[in-house]
């Protein structure tokens, strides 16, 4: 297939982040260009001398990609070129939410006319699956194991969405990689937006989410399902898009697809926190489908 | 490492991940597809192509058989297959003989 993301990138198999990548890019188009932090994607599709990209594609730090980015923008506008190019700043969301979130806010508080793009598969994978400040409540990682004394990750994830919202930035979008087209259609509508916007997408990771490789796109869509996802869309700080659901389905069934979460499945205690987190989800965005009456039996249905 | 690392676009395309498939790989029935483009739009390895119903390939010097594909089909027109003995060497990665070549 024609892509901007090519064929021998050396992704695990099944990497949600390497199909979101490719959405992305290829929605964005040839006139982009992108700077990425270290992690997963940086590592996959740059094996020296080989590249993925069929755009031009700058990697300097892991915590720095927004600034570089900042950096371009700054040097295309001055060229006066800038309309005709998209930059693209992306990372994983170690890099964006932890390290880097400094980089991000001051291109965010600049107004640079960058996307910036976070790849959530919820821990730091390239370095062995530690947990990140997107690491969802009791997950089972390698810096937040379960045992005897612990059902996981301490902490609820950090609501990114809303930090980058706050910043009063005309866009903000979550994603997930269960939903491709609307993926681009997310990258389209920012890139036709002018100033900073910020993209999250949901990305499983097959290795440290210890799911099925075959699965990536159906684990996706339970967390959006489950409410523990949420899609919705801001734009110049006003809620104006997210996806219902129905029928919304128990947190239970998510967690079961994945070992991350293997260790709360007898632990109904721990079940009924996550499902509040997920209910209370539901809640503040309107993700449940208003009742309508359902069609009589045997009228035709709808 | 002092100064830029530069590489040809696409240059990946030299890595043929095709012989990282160890259990199974995508048989593509051709019988119900209704062209969705589904399997096209989700395969990591960007490897199959196609238009139009009953027409859609992987590349097998590429595919790592994670069985996404198959999995997301609506038709269920995609199979993931044994990968077996393959004493025809269809589907095995085939070697690189040229240097890097660019898109
Ligand atoms: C300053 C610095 N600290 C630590 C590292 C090591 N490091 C490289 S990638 C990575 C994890 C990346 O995690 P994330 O941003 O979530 O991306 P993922 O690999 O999960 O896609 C770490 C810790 C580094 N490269 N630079
Ligand atoms: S470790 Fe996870 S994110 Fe990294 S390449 Fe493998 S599947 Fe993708
Ligand atoms: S099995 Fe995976 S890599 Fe192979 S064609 Fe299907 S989706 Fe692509
Ligand atoms: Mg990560």
């Amino acid at each position: 297939m024609k892509t901007l993301f090519n064929s021998g990138h050396t992704a695990c198999a099944g990497c949600g982040q390497s199909m979101a990548a490719r959405l992305v890019i290829d929605a964005a188009g040839p006139n982009t260009i992108v700077v990425n932090n270290t992690g997963c994607l940086e590592v996959f599709s740059t094996k020296f001398p080989e590249s993925a990209w069929g755009v031009p594609w700058i990697h300097s730090l892991f915590e720095n990609a927004a600034a570089v980015a900042s950096g371009v923008e700054s040097a295309l506008t001055y060229l006066g070129k800038k309309d005709s190019i998209n930059v693209i700043a992306q990372g994983g969301d170690g890099s964006t939410a932890d390290i880097g979130l400094q980089a991000l806010s001051g291109m965010l508080e600049r107004g640079h006319d960058i996307l910036y793009v976070c790849y959530d598969n919820e821990a730091y994978m390239n370095t062995g699956v530690q947990r990140s400040g997107l690491t969802p409540f009791d997950t089972n990682t390698s810096t937040s194991p379960a045992g005897k004394q612990s059902t996981g990750n301490i902490r609820p994830k950090k609501p990114m969405p809303e930090i980058a919202n706050a910043h009063g930035i005309p866009y903000v979008a979550t994603a997930s990689t269960a939903f491709p087209q609307d993926i681009q259609r997310k990258v389209k509508k920012a890139l036709s937006i002018k100033g900073p916007k910020y993209m999250q997408i949901h990305v499983p990771c097959p290795l440290g989410w210890r799911s099925d490789t075959n699965l990536t796109t159906l684990v996706a869509r339970l967390a959006v399902e489950t409410g523990l996802y949420p899609l919705i869309e801001f734009e110049n700080g006003v809620l104006t898009a997210r996806r219902q659901i129905s029928p919304l389905k128990p947190v239970e069934e998510y967690l079961k697809t994945q070992g991350r979460f293997k260790h709360l499945l007898n632990k109904p205690e721990e079940l009924k926190k996550i499902q509040e987190i997920a209910d209370s989800n539901i809640k503040k965005y309107g993700l449940k489908v208003s009742e309508v009456t359902p069609p009589t039996a045997g009228s035709g249905g709808t | 490492m002092f100064g830029p690392l530069v590489c040809k676009p696409g240059a990946s395309r030299n890595n043929r991940t095709g012989s990282w498939r160890m259990e199974s790989r995508p048989k593509f029935l051709k019988k119900d597809c209704i062209a969705c483009n589904m399997c096209l739009l989700i395969c990591p390895e960007a490897c199959i192509s196609g238009q139009g119903k009953n027409n859609y390939d992987a590349d097998f010097d590429y595919c790592k058989g994670c069985g996404n594909c198959a999995w997301i089909c609506p038709k269920k027109d995609i199979e993931m297959v044994k990968e077996g003995h393959n004493p025809t060497g269809v589907g095995l990665p085939t070697p690189i003989k040229e240097g890097p070549k660019s898109k």
